[in-house]
């Protein structure tokens, strides 16, 4: 395998982790700040996706869709905070996983009630169309480019967000100890909902950017939502800092695996048998990885520090 | 002002009532119940739709009658769950007392289905799924279907690549037996070098690896079976790739299911099949034109051997003069096909899967802006699947 196609495949796992990025951020601020697991974040991400999808459609401009995705994401993820994860706070885990389960199914439901079952699919906006040749013969689109980009643009505001600003402290005092920072006068409860919109708005932003290139059918969230879970537990609950780098290790693994296992297992094995097991091996990369990661360090890469 | 007595309403209830049971009686008698399966929730609902619209349009261009009797439909929802499937095929046969089963579009959910109806000794007309387990050795009297066997639409490829002459193609497939098996039907006629096969994971996102490696391997074309969801999100990268100078032929890939997502990143590429939307015979477009006219969109195969099974039931009750009990001389109507199908020419082979022409074909996109695949060529006439010989039906 030539250099070039590694160096592109590289760049692909990248920016595949960075879109993983968007969605696992928002996760690891509810799980970490709340301590509160939710399997419903998937469906905020599809969520953001339809909206955006519709909202193309409907304004005729993927940006205006964009604009116009976020501030319903978030009244979204707001809605679901009041009626539904408001009450699961003090309830222990299962209650918790439960009741998010059952706001998948709903939310799946729903969706493919009000916009069918048949995959969606949203135009690529206009200035972002077209590739830059990076190999003969391959043209990488400027869009995946833009896609990194943003990724890398909301880590960096975020990292400032959460390291720089006053509701970024609260934020982090929050993740490590949220009784005492609500003994010291602060409406615990508005910061909780604050960060889970937030945290809707991002996945819904992942969603609408993941559009253009990934098809927008019932049931998109669920894949992700795994992955997304291996980043934060991979980087360490409730860190950004954590989720971002284990969101771009879990991108390479899973693309460079796809690429180079079949490879790999033809130096032992006859091709055809080679190909099936490295595929296999390939989708099963990612785990590994993380059981190997928890074996050496069970809080995570980069732990938020408690105590 | 005229009134009734308390005891006249009762005796005139109580009459209806003691009426009802010999109406029933009698209307099941005159009528013809279908039971239809056809998945209605999941990703994969829309393919279900489709099955449905087609059969009902049928139904609705006989004017609800099957063979001169009244159709009532009885909907199952396999939920593409095979033990879902067969509780309510159970249901449908025991309690509903269907006279037939019609549907499926997945292979997995006819196999689950396929002993319980056939042991009731009941009509089974699979008008999507043709698995090669039922054409060869397990091939099943009371079992016909109006689609094909998978291993040929794949070989079509196979055999088209060959005719395009094509020296290198690339393939690619998910990493399941039906996967396993498009791979097998493709190389069943193509002869050329095969430069690499990736098998990607069912639930794969993005293809970008993937298509890095086929850029780097420059073959001559791309043969792929990507179902789904799977489908629209290849196509769209692939296109985004600048790859689309490389033919991409497929099967199951591009269909008027996954187009109306896929739109014009599709335009140009192939796929294969016995039917297409704009084939020229007077049946194809009454039901082209109504089916669009009903649902508006545009219909795919699903919806089309949906529609011949209803013609096929209808020829072969109508054959039969409506007597649905003798089950060897409805198998025989069955066998004779006597239906003016939207594909043209159709015959069972004996065993009870169609003997048909194959089409190598391309999506374009419609002066009304929507997209459809369309005819090229015929690559193969006549097409027997590849098992029917080890089929000990006569």
């Amino acid at each position: 395998m030539s250099t070039q196609l590694l160096l592109v495949q590289a760049l692909n796992g990248l920016q595949f982790g960075v879109l993983l990025f968007l969605v696992a951020a928002g996760l690891t601020l509810v799980f970490g700040v709340m301590d509160f697991i939710n399997l419903a974040h998937g469906v905020q991400y599809m969520l953001g996706a339809y909206l955006g999808a519709s909202f193309a459609a409907w304004t005729g401009g993927f940006w205006a869709g964009l604009v116009l995705a976020l501030p319903v994401a978030l009244a979204c993820g707001l809605v679901l905070e009041v009626l539904v994860f408001r009450h699961l706070y003090d309830r222990d885990h299962l209650s918790q996983v439960l009741a998010t389960f059952g706001v998948i199914l709903f939310l799946n439901q729903a969706l493919r009630a009000i916009w069918g079952t048949a995959p969606l699919q949203v135009p690529m906006p206009e200035l972002l169309t077209g590739g830059i040749t990076l190999m003969p013969g391959l043209q990488y689109p400027v869009y995946r480019l833009a896609i990194l980009g943003a990724g890398l643009a909301t880590a960096g505001l975020l990292w400032l967000l959460v390291e720089r600003t006053r509701v970024g402290a609260l934020v982090r005092a929050g993740a490590t100890n949220a009784p005492m920072v609500a003994a010291l006068g602060v409406d615990i409860r508005r910061l909780f909902m604050l960060v889970f919109g937030f945290g809707a708005m991002l996945a819904g932003f992942a969603g609408v950017m993941a559009a253009p290139i990934l098809s927008v059918e019932p049931g998109m969230g669920d894949t992700v939502l795994i992955l997304a879970f291996v980043v934060i537990v991979i980087g360490g609950i409730g860190s950004v800092r954590g989720a971002f780098l284990a969101a771009l290790l879990v991108g390479l693994i899973e693309t460079l695996g796809r690429s180079l296992m079949p490879d790999l297992m033809r130096l032992f094995l006859a091709p055809s048998p080679a190909r099936q097991a490295g595929a296999a091996i390939a989708s099963m990369l990612v785990y590994i990885a993380m059981a190997a990661i928890l074996a050496v360090r069970p809080q995570g890469l980069f732990p938020v520090r408690t105590g | 002002m005229m009134t009734i007595g308390r005891r006249g309403v009762l005796g005139g209830v109580a009459a209806g009532v003691l009426a009802m049971p010999a109406i029933r009686a009698r209307a099941q008698q005159q009528g013809v119940k279908i039971g239809l399966v056809a998945v209605q929730t999941g990703p994969q609902a829309a393919l279900g739709t489709q099955l449905r619209d087609g059969f009902l349009l049928g139904v609705k261009h006989l004017d609800g009658k099957l063979g001169g009797l009244a159709v009532q439909v009885v909907d199952i929802d396999d939920e593409l769950r095979p033990e879902v499937a067969v509780t309510k095929t159970r249901a449908a046969l025991e309690r509903d007392k269907v006279d037939f089963v019609v549907g499926v579009v997945f292979s997995n959910i006819l196999q689950a289905i396929m002993r319980p109806v056939t042991e009731t000794n009941t009509f089974l007309i699979s008008t999507n799924a043709g698995p090669s387990t039922f054409a060869g050795r397990g091939c099943n009297p009371f079992f016909f279907t109006t689609s094909y066997n998978n291993d040929q639409v794949h070989s079509v490829m196979g055999q088209a690549a060959q005719d395009e002459g094509y020296k290198r193609v690339f393939i690619m497939v998910p990493n399941y037996q039906a996967g396993r098996d498009a791979v097998h039907g493709f190389k069943s006629r193509f002869k050329g070098e095969v430069v690499d096969e990736v098998y990607v994971p069912l639930n794969q996102l993005d293809f970008s690896a993937e298509l890095a490696r086929i850029a780097a391997a420059k073959p001559d074309a791309l043969f792929t079976f990507m179902p789904g969801g799977l489908g629209v999100n290849l196509v769209r990268q692939y296109r985004q790739a600048g790859l689309a100078n490389i033919p991409f032929l497929s099967t199951f890939t591009v269909d008027e299911a996954t187009l109306p997502a896929q739109q014009d990143a599709a335009l140009g590429f192939f796929s294969a099949a016995p039917w297409a939307p704009n084939m020229d015979n007077e049946q194809n477009r009454r039901f082209v034109r109504d089916f669009e006219a009903a649902h508006n969109y545009v219909p795919g195969s699903y919806a089309a051997q949906a529609y011949d099974g209803a013609m096929l039931l209808d020829s072969a009750i109508r054959r039969v003069k409506g007597n649905l009990a003798d089950k060897q001389a409805l198998r025989a109507a069955l066998e004779a096909a006597d239906f003016r199908s939207v594909r043209g020419n159709f015959k069972f082979g004996t065993n009870h899967y169609p003997v048909q022409d194959f089409w190598l074909c391309k999506v374009a996109k419609r002066p009304d802006g929507k997209f459809q695949t369309e005819t090229v060529r015929k690559v193969l006439e006549n097409n027997v699947d590849p098992f029917a010989a080890e089929c000990r039906l006569r």
